[in-house]
């Protein structure tokens, strides 16, 4: 890679939900859904975010995107003409021009394609919105999208429902590219896959990067995935970035005792390889009532009485590895092999 | 092709068909499968979605919605006849709501789904869910089947038993929602219990827990698992055996060891090529499998892996169809490379 240029630097990043009861539906209490989040992303790489569920992952996403407003932080987006905006306090009526450099892969190929539209309608979507080409230069340009994801361009008249799961996500993928982006956003783009689909979706994606230049921030719950795809990762645990480094790095010498349980649980397709996992007991904190200290004592097995009174904070123990815990200098902790 | 020791396999599924009738043509959702089920052991069903595997528990438990119905082959469930002798009973024969399979279901096996919010009923509590289940089975109180029922949500890790008796089951979370399942699931004292897709929905943290508390009660109660999933870690990690399917058709079944050091078929080896690894190296392309799965209403000829498979042997492979056949003490393969046609 040349040298690095930030695409996306997200500082202090918040978001409260508020939790409201009542007649007057008067607010009771807030979900820290994304507490004081801080990462960046360099133009062409991947970084994933994973974690448990209800971490924040999604929330993040979406605040970087501004389809919710952030409660707090800022979130400065290098244009493609070269100049850095804050998307978290931009006013709506500016938003537009930098939506289209940043774009979404959902889920759901299922729920998230109009089943009374058909593909070119779809693919062509944003174009129509942003008002780009004249109807035969959308026709050509959807013809090229459709052979870069891998479909025939003679389905573009065809609707959404004669197409397989795989098939629907390469069409969403279309779409997300059809206004030249530099960065997308993929929430959890293959979880609703078969195994088999979902290597192709992967490659695919891998394919594009390189092809397109893209810039991913790629939001996974299965590490196994993540790893195929990711130039650093940020796990994340009630809403904060626990540790963040490379991948290889994460994988093979994490340290915070979170990630180690993580990869601890991830079951290995090799029945050579069963190991003695370490079981994290309980469950997941609430973030609308957040234990004190490191939110993540109660199931910690290195706790100390440190860890239930002060909060740790995210410091770089390693050039690139940070790590949000006290104890991240002493532990030896166990990653995964190669 | 089973089991160590010669000990009957509990259940041996042969040559079943279950088929869905509907106007646009007939889904083969089941299409042939045969396969042994060796007793006190975790055996594995695995295969892309579609393949069968949730139909085949479908079957076993006699639970198929309509318009699909079993057209063919034979289920034994083997059970001691209580005086030392061993009986057995073919599942596929019986009536579907009769007395015998309503005892069978539940009593004699017990299932637990992906999504337990709809094994649950929104409108009863937990517990009240659970204590029907037990006097439908046993012929005990409404108070000592409370008692059982804590004593089966303890069992489970569920920690305040008496209280969460009286939640409802959305009241619950995703990992405590599957453990209060697993609860009902055994509190008939089932000898085989099928699992379908029982973590899927669930984090790895959570799926951790679930699978280490299945192996923890196989080990007590010295039951018999079939465990359904697409995941191949899980399968590696907790099975003993693997059945794997494609296109409602068993291609390969054998020991676990077997299955993912020495895979015979092409499907199981393409398989398990294509699966991400925690343990491979960074950002590189995986090997797929070519091709996508056939639409079920026109499965191909011959075998139905053909189209896709890269051992293709035009005139033989598409022509007729291969059995599962033992390539060794084993393990068993449906595939021409190993039996000439
Ligand atoms: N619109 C909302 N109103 C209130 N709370 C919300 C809202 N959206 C999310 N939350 C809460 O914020 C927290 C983070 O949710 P988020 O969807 O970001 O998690 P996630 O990491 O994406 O989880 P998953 O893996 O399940 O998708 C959760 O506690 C969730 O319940
Ligand atoms: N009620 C039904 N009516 C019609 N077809 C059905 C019905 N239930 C299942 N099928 C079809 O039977 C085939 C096998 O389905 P099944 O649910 O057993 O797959 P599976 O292997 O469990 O897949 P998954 O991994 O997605 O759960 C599929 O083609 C499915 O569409
Ligand atoms: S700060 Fe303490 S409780 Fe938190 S992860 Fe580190 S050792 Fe565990
Ligand atoms: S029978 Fe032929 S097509 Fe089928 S798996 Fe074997 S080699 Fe491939
Ligand atoms: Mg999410
Ligand atoms: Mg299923």
């Amino acid at each position: 890679m040349e040298s690095s240029v930030r695409l996306l630097d997200v500082k202090g990043l918040r978001k409260f939900f508020p939790i409201r009861k009542g007649f007057l539906k008067r607010e009771v209490g807030q979900v820290r859904a994304v507490d004081d989040v801080s990462f960046h992303v360099e133009k062409g790489e991947t970084l994933s975010l994973v974690g448990e569920s209800g971490c924040g992952k999604t929330t993040t996403a979406r605040c970087i995107l501004r389809a919710i407003t952030p409660t707090s932080g800022q979130t400065l987006f290098r244009g493609q003409d070269g100049s850095v905006v804050d998307v978290a306090s931009l006013p709506k009526s500016q938003l537009r021009p930098l939506r289209r450099q940043m774009q979404m892969i959902f889920q759901d190929p299922f729920s998230s394609l109009n089943p009374r539209r058909t593909l070119f309608d779809i693919v062509a979507e944003p174009l129509v919105a942003n008002e780009v080409g004249t109807r035969q230069e959308r026709v050509e340009r959807v013809a090229e999208l459709l052979r870069l994801v891998g479909l025939r361009p003679e389905y573009m008249r065809r609707y959404p429902h004669a197409f397989s799961g795989g098939q629907r996500q390469r069409i969403g993928i279309a779409r997300a590219l059809a206004l030249n982006p530099s960065l997308i956003v993929a929430d959890e783009p293959v979880s609703a896959l078969d195994v088999s689909v979902q290597a192709q979706i992967l490659n695919l994606m891998l394919r594009l990067q390189a092809q397109l230049d893209l810039t991913y921030l790629f939001v996974a719950h299965d590490l196994s995935v993540v790893k195929h795809v990711s130039d650093r990762v940020a796990v994340m645990y009630v809403g904060k970035i626990v540790e963040m480094t490379e991948t290889q790095r994460l994988f093979t010498a994490p340290r915070h005792p979170y990630t180690e349980a993580l990869l601890s649980a991830v079951p290995k397709p090799d029945p050579r390889l069963r190991a003695h996992r370490i079981v994290l007991e309980g469950e997941v904190a609430d973030a609308a009532n957040p234990p004190s200290g490191c939110y993540f004592h109660p199931r910690c097995r290195y706790a100390v009485d440190a860890c239930r009174q002060e909060t740790p904070r995210l410091e770089e123990i390693e050039p690139g590895h940070f790590v949000s815990c006290h104890r991240a200098r002493e532990l030896t902790l166990r990653g995964v092999g190669q | 092709m089973t089991s160590e020791g010669g000990a009957a396999p509990i259940l041996s599924v042969r040559d079943l068909k279950t088929h869905f009738f509907q106007d646009e043509g007939t889904v083969r959702a089941v299409d042939g499968a045969s396969f042994d089920v060796p007793r006190r052991k975790t055996l594995g069903i695995v295969g892309e979605s579609g393949c069968g595997k949730s139909v085949t528990a479908r079957s076993i438990l006699r639970i198929v919605e309509r318009p699909g119905r079993i057209v063919g082959g034979s289920i034994l469930l083997r059970r001691d006849a209580g005086n030392g002798q061993a009986g057995g009973v073919d599942l596929a024969g019986l009536d579907p709501a009769g007395y015998e399979m309503r005892q069978i279901r539940g009593g004699d096996i017990g299932l637990i789904f992906q999504e337990p919010m709809t094994s649950f009923s929104p409108v009863h509590t937990v517990g009240n869910q659970i204590i029907e289940t037990i006097q439908l089975h046993q012929n005990v109180s409404v108070e000592a089947a409370r008692l059982k029922a804590t004593e089966m949500l303890h069992l489970v890790g569920i920690p305040k038993p008496e209280r969460r008796l009286d939640e409802y089951a959305f009241q619950l979370s995703g990992g405590l929602r599957q453990r209060a399942m697993i609860a009902m699931a055994l509190s008939c004292g089932p000898r085989i219990l099928i699992a379908d897709e029982p973590t899927t929905a669930l984090d790895v943290t959570t799926q951790a827990q679930i699978l280490d508390l299945l192996r923890h009660l196989q080990d007590r109660e010295g039951m018999t698992i079939i465990l359904i999933t697409h995941n191949l870690g899980v399968v590696a990690e907790m099975c003993d055996e693997v059945v794997v399917m494609y296109l409602g058709r068993v291609v390969e079944q054998g020991p676990v060891d077997a299955i993912f050091h020495a895979p015979k078929h092409p499907y199981t080896k393409a398989l398990l090529r294509s699966i991400p690894s925690i343990q491979a190296t960074v950002r590189t392309e995986l090997p797929t499998i070519a091709g996508s799965i056939p639409h079920p209403y026109n499965r191909p000829s011959g075998c139905p892996f053909h189209p896709r498979c890269p051992d293709f042997m035009p005139g033989t492979c598409d022509r007729s169809e291969p059995s599962l056949r033992p390539v060794d003490d084993n393990q068993g393969v449906s595939c021409f490379l190993y039996h000439p046609a």
